[in-house]
């Protein structure tokens, strides 16, 4: 079966409108990708489309509630919910540092998921929200 | 009265103001001080969650918050020093500014001074949709920061006004934390939002995007019950007979950004009114001399990216403005003028006060396929470049050398399309 389709790149903000022939398990990129990742991006799109995650985890302790988070590499669109509800199933004490693992080898992707701030303890009179 | 002096005085400690500050000290600015009225730096990018900053800048994708820490460690090893939970009340021509905090009233007198106040959200009144006025309608930004700063879910049930990236956004982080995403209605024809929002944020969660469609109804007592969603025509009239209800009890609107300048405008600084930002000159000085605008005040960009790279250049500016002053040097002509011509929404730099290489950043007043940039000074063509397509979500940024002959001929410059 031959599939032509549109995609349209998500690595940078232009979005080039690649289109693509799929001929069973041979692709060919046809046109519209501005450079390399393009390719890479469209090839991964039909045959295991994955996405960035980015969610927080509540903390406790924290001049904030919350520290946000994302996940070391793109993980698999349909695995979305299922680690979302793990990263909601967590609390995490303050103080917090960028780039601390949080989650190892999230619902088995073998992805981590880190954090992406800083959190500094509450210390008096000195927190961001009301309680 | 605390009373204080410094080289330059940056106001608002946003991406912005983080760029220009390092910008300036790397530039031989020695005292930097940037004053910010909330508790912390980075402004708006600590609620930015998502990835994607930095990509075309640092060649990596970073989240908001990471984007600021990098740029915050950056300031504070220079030795920048930071004013924050500080506003400023007024300032004036001798470049004095006058600001408040918990210690009391602050004088501090700069050499040259750089607005960096950022953007302000559209509200509901600056789309003048009908209905009562019941609890549950938010602003885009507002949003974000309820949720990803301070864990407040704001609704459960939720309609989207406006395509703009902030609304794309905010559609998928209201699915993730389980809200029921109704729709994202844009009265254009297009997203208003970059095409990677539209395919990550909706598409992947067959959210439904309605074009050519706005609200014309707001409905509910105490808490929002249903907005009426109506198909516009090519005149943005809402064509009769085409209402749709949805249920709901949060509207966000996510209507676009406006320049906050206010505190700019006090002192008489110039305003362009295509841009909402103060008018400017190519080494972005504003009509009041020593002081300097960048970001999101001067001109609301699409990407974090080619903001900090134009405030960098701000930082740069205003540095040289006073260490080495007559070395720049003011020619005597008064300048050129630049005009926004046909297809061309607006330009920035307004004004041309010297020759050399220029660099232009402009938008587009409607979406066209191939056509050609013009920039000419009278009858004389200074540069010609054949454009693919062109859209007004994205900035066209040029560089163009206006030589001396040219600008000591000329008074003005224009940039137009011109359909091939």
């Amino acid at each position: 079966m031959t599939i032509e389709k549109e995609i349209t790149c998500i690595i940078c903000p232009i979005g080039c409108k690649i289109i693509i022939k799929k001929e069973g398990e041979r692709l060919n990129i046809l046109k519209g990708n501005k450079c390399k990742k393009g390719i890479e991006y469209a090839r991964n799109e039909i045959f295991d489309p994955r996405r960035m995650l980015t969610s927080l985890i509540r903390v406790e302790g924290g001049e904030w509630p919350l520290v946000s988070v994302k996940s070391t590499d793109p993980v698999p669109k349909d695995k979305i919910f299922t680690i979302l509800k793990e990263i909601h199933n967590t609390t995490i004490k303050a103080p917090i540092k960028s780039q601390q693992v949080i989650l190892k080898n999230v619902a088995n992707t073998g992805i981590n998921i880190i954090t992406t701030r800083t959190v500094h303890l509450l210390k008096n009179n000195n927190f961001f929200y009301k309680r | 009265m605390i009373e204080q002096t410094a080289d330059v005085v940056v106001i608002g400690g946003g991406p912005a103001g983080l760029a220009a500050a390092i910008s300036a000290k790397q530039h031989r600015a020695n005292r930097v001080i940037v004053l910010d009225r909330n508790q912390w730096l980075g402004g708006i990018l600590p609620q930015c969650i998502h990835d994607g900053f930095g990509v075309e800048e640092l060649g990596v994708s970073m989240t908001g918050p990471e984007y600021a820490e990098t740029y915050i460690e950056m300031a504070k090893s220079q030795g920048i020093m930071f004013l924050t939970e500080t506003m400023v009340l007024r300032f004036n021509e001798a470049l004095e500014i006058i600001a408040v905090n918990k210690k009391g009233i602050l004088k501090l007198k700069a050499k040259v001074i750089i607005l960096a106040t950022g953007c302000r959200e559209k509200t509901r009144w600056y789309s003048m949709i009908p209905g009562t006025r019941p609890s549950g309608i938010y602003t885009a930004g507002v949003t974000q920061a309820l949720i990803n700063l301070y864990n407040i879910m704001p609704g459960k049930k939720v309609v989207i006004l406006g395509s703009g990236d902030v609304g794309l956004i905010m559609a998928r982080r209201l699915k993730f934390e389980g809200a029921q995403v109704m729709g994202v209605v844009e009265f254009l024809p297009y997203a208003s939002g970059l095409p990677r929002n539209v395919v990550q944020c909706l598409d992947d969660f067959d959210i439904p995007l309605y074009l050519n469609h706005t609200i014309t109804y707001i409905a509910g007592k105490e808490r929002l019950e249903k907005v009426t969603i109506q198909q516009v025509d090519h005149t943005m009239t809402p064509i009769p007979g085409t209402e749709k209800q949805i249920a709901c009890d949060t509207l966000l609107l996510s209507l676009g950004l406006i320049p906050e300048n206010e505190l700019a405008k006090t002192i008489g600084v110039e305003i362009d009114d295509h841009t909402g930002g103060p008018l400017v000159n190519q080494r972005l000085e504003t009509t009041i001399p020593g002081v300097f605008a960048c970001g999101n005040c001067l001109q609301v960009y699409d990407t974090v990216d080619m903001l900090s790279f134009d405030a960098k250049k701000t930082g740069q500016y205003a540095a040289e403005y006073f260490i080495r002053k007559k070395a720049i040097g003011q020619n005597s002509k008064k300048g050129l003028i630049v005009h926004a011509g046909v297809g061309v929404r607006y330009v920035v730099p307004q004004r041309i006060s010297t020759y050399g290489t220029i660099h232009f950043t402009l938008r587009v007043d409607k979406p066209r396929g191939a056509t050609t940039l013009l920039l000419t000074a009278g009858k004389k063509e200074v540069l010609k470049k054949k454009l693919l397509g062109v859209n007004p979500v994205s900035m066209i940024r040029i560089d163009a050398n206006i030589s001396a002959e040219i600008f000591m001929a000329a008074n003005e410059l224009e940039v137009t399309l011109c359909d091939n």
